[in-house]
């Protein structure tokens, strides 16, 4: 079952000035329901445009759009697509604006009309998913926390809205190496366990190689390539020619293999490439 | 927003207006405005309104960036013309109940929509086509003689420059806070409460922002030895050419006629 399926989405930025910009260029794309869907791309090759779409944030200049099955064009319908999908927006930190962390994750679950209770065992569950403490941090100004608290804090906050889909645009950047696994960790968990439907833009291969059931690439707008980590990180050329790279792992078999080494290139974890080195070494 | 060109920004370009020395264009702008509010009657306005479409023109930009400028502020030309249309006394040409339409009225509001809309053209000319950077060096340049009276002119210009710069900035942040907070619900719903919730949403946040911004671009002109006018030198020493003469010396004649036809005529 498709969840969101997009057909010839183009996106134009500033139609006939000279500031006009082709962010997205007749992409077609189809995401299914409970998968973890990755999308990877240069910086300006329309990831965040793309994303944008999923929850009616932006419109598309041409094309179809639609995500649970409403249409975008559906003016009426699309008004409440914020309750299915949410939208985890890049430096999430800064839109807090309560005065009292409990209070910022508890907008979203106020806005759809919960009661007092319900509201109150939704923001201590997602403020635990986060690997916050509600008792220590729920009660503080949101300006006394960490950035990287913060960032969970913000993440809670949509998290607390039970979305059917969550869309996270670089949700780890900047990140600590331990904060970021927690909360790759825990989008996982949601997916596994939850059966939500996670879309995640990243720039670090690693995560995608390892959490991701499927990734397409953006390039200047348009899809490069689409299907599991394993078959898009085989093709190294390309991803580099369009400014990526593969996994860590990944680059290590590459670099072997031209050094007229046999071994597997489309290695994705570390566990999987001292496998290929102890085989190589077995010899 | 991003879905147009907002006013105050710059756009770069090639042509006579960009070439311009910032001083002239200062000047220019504030001779064309002063000769658009003085203008009393049609042939002043038709001088007024020449020179504006004539520096339009000579601006090289496309005419759709100045008319989405008009486009930002219809609400102001609108009111402002249904205000004089409505409430002028005179010859009553059309009544819908208490509202009277009159002929004085008609006139006075054209007049008004007008005066704002050359107003708004002529000053968002100099912005489109003066860089930021050489915009503070003209206004540095022409307040540096009130330097002698305590008046900071190097400080006063910076923080214009800083100011205007900063307008797109906080636009684009703007809008990214209005999708953030409307992905969580911000603004769903008819209750004024949640109105009220979405705009503290969004201006909590817009100015914990802007601070902070401001103190990183504090911290980075320290970092740099910034400190203040004195002693500095220009890179670009400002020159007035034989255009900018031109350009003054029109600009000025059209103030001196408009003035010298209410003298005479108003």
């Amino acid at each position: 079952m498709f969840i969101i399926k997009i057909e010839n989405l183009s996106r134009i930025y500033s139609p006939g000035t000279p500031f006009e910009v082709v962010s997205l260029d007749n992409l077609s794309l189809e995401i299914e329901e409970g998968e973890f869907f990755a999308v990877i791309g240069a910086s300006g090759s329309g990831k965040t445009t793309l994303i944008q779409h999923f929850n009616g944030t932006l419109l598309p200049t041409c094309g179809k759009v639609q995500v649970c099955g409403i249409d975008l064009a559906d003016k009426k319908r699309r008004r409440n697509l914020w309750r299915k999908v949410g939208l985890v927006f890049q430096q999430p930190g800064h839109q807090l604006f309560e005065e009292t962390v409990f209070d910022d994750v508890a907008f979203g679950p106020r806005n759809l009309g919960l009661d007092r209770a319900a509201v109150g065992e939704r923001v201590r569950e997602s403020l635990r998913l986060v690997g916050l403490d509600p008792g220590a941090v729920g009660g503080l100004s949101p300006l006394t926390l960490s950035e990287g608290m913060r960032r969970r804090a913000a993440i809670a906050g949509v998290l607390a809205m039970r979305p059917e889909v969550l869309v996270l645009d670089e949700p780890a950047a900047g990140l600590d190496p331990r904060g970021r696994e927690q909360l790759m960790e825990c989008f996982e968990r949601l997916r596994a366990g939850r059966k939500m439907t996670v879309v995640l833009v990243s720039h670090s291969m690693e995560d995608v190689a390892r959490l991701a059931g499927r990734v397409a690439v953006l390039h200047r707008g348009r899809l490069l390539m689409e299907g599991s980590p394993r078959e898009v990180f085989s093709r190294a050329g390309e991803l580099r020619a369009a400014g990526l790279d593969v996994p860590a792992p990944a680059a290590l078999m590459h670099m072997l293999r031209s050094a007229g080494r046999k071994v597997r290139t489309d290695v994705l974890t570390n566990a999987e490439a001292e496998e290929e080195i102890a085989r190589l070494l077995s010899r | 927003m991003l879905s147009g060109v907002t006013f105050g920004q710059f756009i770069p370009g090639d042509s006579l207006l960009h070439r311009l020395d910032p001083r002239t264009k200062v000047a220019g702008v504030l001779f064309a405005a002063v000769s658009v509010l003085a203008a009393s009657e049609w042939r002043g306005f038709i001088l007024a309104a020449g020179l504006t479409v004539a520096a339009v023109a000579l601006s090289g930009l496309s005419v759709r960036i100045f008319l989405g400028g008009l486009r930002a502020l219809w609400f102001l030309l609108a009111l402002s013309f249904l205000i004089q249309l409505l409430l002028t006394p005179g010859e009553i040409l059309l009544s819908l109940g208490p509202l009277k339409v009159t002929r004085e009225g008609l006139e006075a509001g054209g007049l008004i929509f007008l005066r704002l809309a050359l107003l708004i053209l002529v000053a968002s000319l100099l912005t489109l086509t003066t860089s930021p950077v050489n915009l503070t060096a003209g206004l540095e340049k022409i307040l540096s003689p009130l330097g002698r009276l305590g008046l900071p002119a190097h400080e006063l210009a910076m923080m214009m420059t800083i100011a205007l710069r900063f307008i797109p900035i906080l636009l684009e942040e703007a809008e990214i806070l209005v999708k953030a907070q409307r992905s969580r619900g911000a603004g769903s719903g008819r209750a004024p409460a949640r109105w009220i919730k979405f705009l503290l949403a969004l201006f909590v946040p817009l100015f914990a922002g802007a601070l902070r911004r401001a103190e990183d671009l504090a911290v980075a002109m320290e970092a740099r030895c910034y400190r203040g006018g004195a002693g500095r030198t220009r890179m670009m020493v400002l020159k007035l050419g034989a255009s900018d003469y031109a350009v003054l010396g029109v600009t000025m004649a059209v103030l001196a006629g408009i003035l010298a036809l209410r003298r005479c005529c108003g």
